[in-house]
């Protein structure tokens, strides 16, 4: 099987998965449940999940392991588990991918702060590495580190992906709009400089996940290509801001509203198109007919 | 006196901690936060004094760039840094009853939620301006906030969020805090909710960022 920068160069657009989180939620995940047990004792749940979005179109599908990472399971008391949880993940995203398909192994970020002396790079390359060699043992194509905001961190993760695994690094981060109207972490990072420090660090695709609908994607892929022209772009975005009503929370834009900004975000640079929070497999379907018909 | 408050104001606005601390740049080799505030109290300033015209008036700055985008959470971070190695100083002082807090702020990550940088920034921010805050950590039950709120008579009851699939706890917890103690105000915060939601649940402030739930509690709390 080809890699996803190959198929990236032969011109190529691909469509990536959507959301897991709210999707869990829909098929019973409580509150306080740790997402990535689900593994192990309701693979079959997780599976319906791939599977939807294999079916619905999409070239690669992410694993549920996004907090399965030492710092994050130990909240759950399940620290002694990153191997066989992260495993357990990739194989059951192997399995709905099947071997046509590419399955990227999701890594999120700690939530401990290098800055307030929380945690040191040692422990988090550590944590990147065992969580990433497990996703690959469970048969993961490549490894997506996502909705980073600290910089150190996101490139602590894409090294320890790196020199660990065979397998491909994509590296998102997650920005939102401030006053200025520019893009920024919440670190306080912008595009450009993820951009600069990322492929550096060895990140061989990278993009921007969560915090802003396709509209404003847009804006921070025109930046990442406007300061590199040949760097494998990524974006999962988010079906708009979220809405509270009557105890539940929905997502304003529709399949429709999602695929109408395809065309012009793949104008702006971007080669690889997914979603996040508030996407289904009806938004995946309706963006994977755009790019075909392209 | 002046000058050694107004030099413990820029400490905390630009996160200088102490005298070995490398940050930031331009104030390396300097007396920080630590030493300043030490030096204050050797030299008789009154602790009242050091909280209100020394560390407050640096938070607030801070806090004011830090909602214009001038500034982003590390800058943020090491100014509450600087401010609770300041405030390790002036403890003795708010316990002996010689300095007094403005009021008593509660705050939580709500039910489900282990996220905890924001409600952590939110914390130092409100401890920094003149609060005793009671932190009851992450995944927060109505249970754990009604205890600390029948402790602390009066306080005001923070409530934080990251995830979009735990926000909905929040009105749950709201209503659980108002049922149990009639009158406590809760006030907000977290990535995805907003004033809207806010209305919704039954919460009596949102804020988008930490100077915003200062100046609501400066407002509240008399």
């Amino acid at each position: 099987m080809s890699k996803i920068i190959q198929e990236i160069q032969k011109g190529r657009i691909l469509v990536s998965d959507g959301a897991w989180g709210t999707f869990l939620q829909k098929k019973g995940l409580k509150p306080g449940e740790c997402p990535e047990e689900w593994n192990i004792t309701r693979p079959g749940d997780v599976f319906d999940i791939a599977q939807s979005y294999i079916n619905a179109g999409a070239d690669m599908v992410e694993t549920n392991s996004f907090g399965g990472n030492w710092f994050k399971l130990q909240g759950y008391r399940l620290e002694e588990k990153v191997y066989e949880l992260n495993k357990a993940a990739a194989e059951i995203s192997r399995k709905a991918a099947g071997s046509e398909r590419f399955v990227l192994g999701s890594v999120g970020p700690t939530g401990k702060l290098l800055l307030m002396d929380e945690v040191t790079e040692d422990e988090l390359y550590k944590a990147f590495k065992d969580q990433s060699q497990a996703l690959e043992a469970g048969g993961a194509d490549a490894i997506v580190i996502e909705t980073m905001t600290d910089l150190e961190e996101a490139r602590i993760a894409v090294k320890a992906a790196k020199e660990n695994t065979a397998c491909e690094v994509i590296c998102t981060m997650t920005f939102d709009k401030i006053v200025t109207g520019e893009f920024r972490t919440m670190m306080g990072i912008s595009p450009t400089e993820m951009t600069e420090s990322l492929v550096e660090a060895g990140a061989s695709v990278i993009g921007a996940n969560c915090g802003n609908g396709m509209a404003d994607m847009i804006g921070i892929v025109k930046e990442i290509r406007q300061i590199n022209a040949n760097i494998p772009i990524l974006i999962h975005a988010n079906a708009g801001m979220p809405h509270y009503c009557d105890g539940e929370t929905t997502f304003p834009e529709s399949p429709s509203d999602m695929a109408g900004r395809v065309k012009e975000i793949i104008e702006a640079g971007a080669n690889i198109i997914g979603g996040c929070c508030g996407t289904t497999p009806d938004h995946i379907c309706e963006v994977t007919q755009v790019v075909k018909s392209l | 006196m002046d000058d050694l408050l107004s030099k413990l104001s820029e400490c905390i606005e630009f996160g200088k901690i102490n005298l070995a601390s490398p940050y930031p740049p331009q104030m390396k080799g300097q007396d920080g936060a630590d030493e300043i505030t030490r030096k204050a109290l050797d030299e008789g300033v009154n602790p009242q004094d050091i909280l209100t015209k020394g560390l407050m008036p640096g938070m607030e700055r801070i806090g004011i760039k830090f909602r214009e985008n001038k500034v982003f959470v590390p800058q943020v971070l090491m100014s509450a840094k600087a401010m609770s190695t300041a405030m390790l100083h002036l403890k003795p002082h708010f316990l002996s009853g010689a300095a007094k807090q403005k009021g008593t702020f509660i705050i939580g990550t709500v039910l489900g939620d282990l996220h905890d940088i924001g409600k952590n920034l939110v914390g130092m921010m409100v401890e920094g301006n003149g609060y005793k805050v009671i932190d009851l950590g992450t995944d927060v039950s109505s249970a754990k906030f009604i205890d600390a709120v029948k402790e602390n008579p009066d306080a005001v009851v923070g409530l934080s969020a990251l995830l979009t699939t735990t926000m909905v706890n929040m009105e749950k917890i709201t209503k659980d805090i108002k049922d149990a103690v009639p009158g406590t105000l809760v006030t907000i915060g977290g990535a995805p909710v907003n004033s809207d939601f806010c209305t919704k649940i039954g919460a009596d402030n949102y804020s988008p960022d930490p100077q915003g739930i200062v100046e609501y509690l400066n407002a509240k709390i008399l």
